[in-house]
């Protein structure tokens, strides 16, 4: 009788343990899954001083108990951030769950690339990896009610303070959009003076080698006396 | 017979009213948000994403191609049991909304597995529910005051304005890598139409020239 009492105690303390970690594990946010080894990159196209935000939190699959396990201690990830010119602007290693901040100094694509520190995990649970991740960018990034707390703003001060955000970023990608627009004029400009040049050189060509091929036959053609 | 214990029993109880209290929890539509992503896509790839989304939350996923082939891809859209709510082929853009019908997990898939050798460059936004409100305590019993609620207006127009924005910006990066490739394509092949142009005439000079100079015994009109 004990037995049987206690049967549906666990099957409750299960059901409400994976309840919990339902819950705990984000009700928001995105997540995907990657090998022990692979590396993913997201691309961020972003205007010049824009703050980015990511945070990201993994899980290691357990092949015994075919469950998601909900921290690892020793897992790690490293995320390598590169500006637009391929120069490195962050690489650092965090641990299992961790957030990451960047500042970019030229606008352009920014690649984000995320890999595991997989050696030492090779040995246990093996091959899949589950990783949340959120990146905020620009006025997203901001955290409002801690901004209201530090600066002591009252509700129509905080939201002032959102809308001069808003239109901050949305100046910046208007900037953002003059600098594309000039490269894009620049490229097409580049392509008309290489169409350009590449017709005339052709024509000269072809009348020179036209040239050359008769008077060379001509030439040939005098010394076989067939002409 | 052994009975449970006073202390079993308690905690039998409390984990049953735990249980409902996390599904209850998980059935109320909580704070959203919303998730923006530019990834790039290998060739015979697919790649999924998870969001597990509470019942009668609406949510909008939007996609669309920057850089690639044909610029299209595979997207589809799976509920919690399997069932597919949303599926395209080969597609440049589009925009989904669905109020999610029961809890749980849903996934998307993007798929370049009709490419052989182009890799792609996808944007999603998968917008989840409400943009979390401003302050913690939003449920309040006084309405917004003028100023408030004109607030809250400028803010939803400034939001539509980022989202052009947004929309133009990977509008104009595909114009771009088009305009792009063909620079780097015409200056290709300028130079190899000029190599070939060259190669071929002297060919033809030096193969006309060996017609006439082996066949000494066999006459040949030329051009009578």
């Amino acid at each position: 009788m004990a037995g049987v009492g206690l049967g549906p105690l666990r099957a409750m303390g299960r059901q409400a343990l994976v309840l919990l970690a339902l819950c705990a594990t984000g009700a928001r946010g995105l997540y995907f899954h990657i090998g022990e080894t692979e590396k993913r990159c997201f691309i961020e196209e972003i205007p010049d001083e824009t703050m980015v935000i990511g945070n990201y939190r993994t899980q290691m699959w357990d092949k015994q108990k075919e469950v998601f396990l909900p921290s690892t201690p020793g897992l790690g990830m490293h995320v390598e951030v590169k500006d637009p010119d391929g120069k490195v602007v962050l690489s650092r290693q965090y641990g299992s769950e961790g957030r990451f901040t960047f500042t970019s100094h030229t606008p352009g694509d920014h690649q984000i690339c995320l890999h595991s520190n997989s050696t030492r995990m090779a040995l246990f649970a093996g091959g899949k990896l589950r990783v949340h991740l959120d990146i905020q960018v620009g006025e997203h990034a901001n955290n409002y009610p801690e901004i209201a707390a530090k600066d002591k703003l009252t509700e129509l001060q905080l939201r002032a303070r959102q809308l001069l955000d808003q239109v901050e970023q949305i100046q910046k990608e208007q900037d953002y959009q003059r600098y594309r627009e000039e490269r894009f004029r620049l490229t097409s400009e580049s392509t008309n003076q290489r169409v350009l040049w590449w017709s005339i050189a052709q024509t000269v060509i072809l009348i020179l080698t036209g040239i050359w091929q008769m008077r060379h036959l001509k030439s040939f053609f005098e010394a076989k006396k067939l002409v | 017979m052994p009975r449970l214990g006073y202390a079993q029993r308690w905690a039998a109880a409390a984990g049953r009213w735990g249980c409902r209290l996390f599904a209850l929890l998980l059935l109320v539509p909580g704070p959203g948000g919303a998730s923006e992503i530019t990834f790039e896509l290998p060739d015979n790839a697919k790649q999924c994403f998870y969001e597990d989304i509470a019942q009668g939350t609406k949510c909008t996923l939007e996609f669309q191609v920057i850089t690639g082939g044909h610029y299209d891809v595979d997207c589809r859209l799976e509920d919690p049991d399997g069932k597919v709510l949303y599926k395209e082929m080969k597609k440049q853009y589009d925009s989904f909304t669905f109020t999610a019908s029961k809890n749980g997990t849903y996934k998307f898939c993007f798929s370049n597995e009709f490419s052989t050798f182009t890799h792609k460059t996808v944007y999603f936004d998968f917008q989840v529910g409400e943009d979390p409100p401003l302050f913690p305590s939003e449920n309040r019993v006084s309405a917004l005051t003028q100023m408030e609620s004109a607030c809250v207006s400028i803010h939803e127009a400034l939001k539509s304005v980022i989202d052009y924005q947004t929309h133009f910006r990977l509008r104009e990066a595909q114009g771009r890598s088009r305009a792009e490739d063909l620079n780097t394509r015409v200056a290709y092949w300028s130079v190899g139409e000029a190599l070939i142009l060259l190669v071929v005439s002297i060919g033809q000079v030096f193969l006309l020239k060996s017609f006439f100079s082996d066949k000494r015994t066999t006459t040949t009109r030329v051009g009578s």
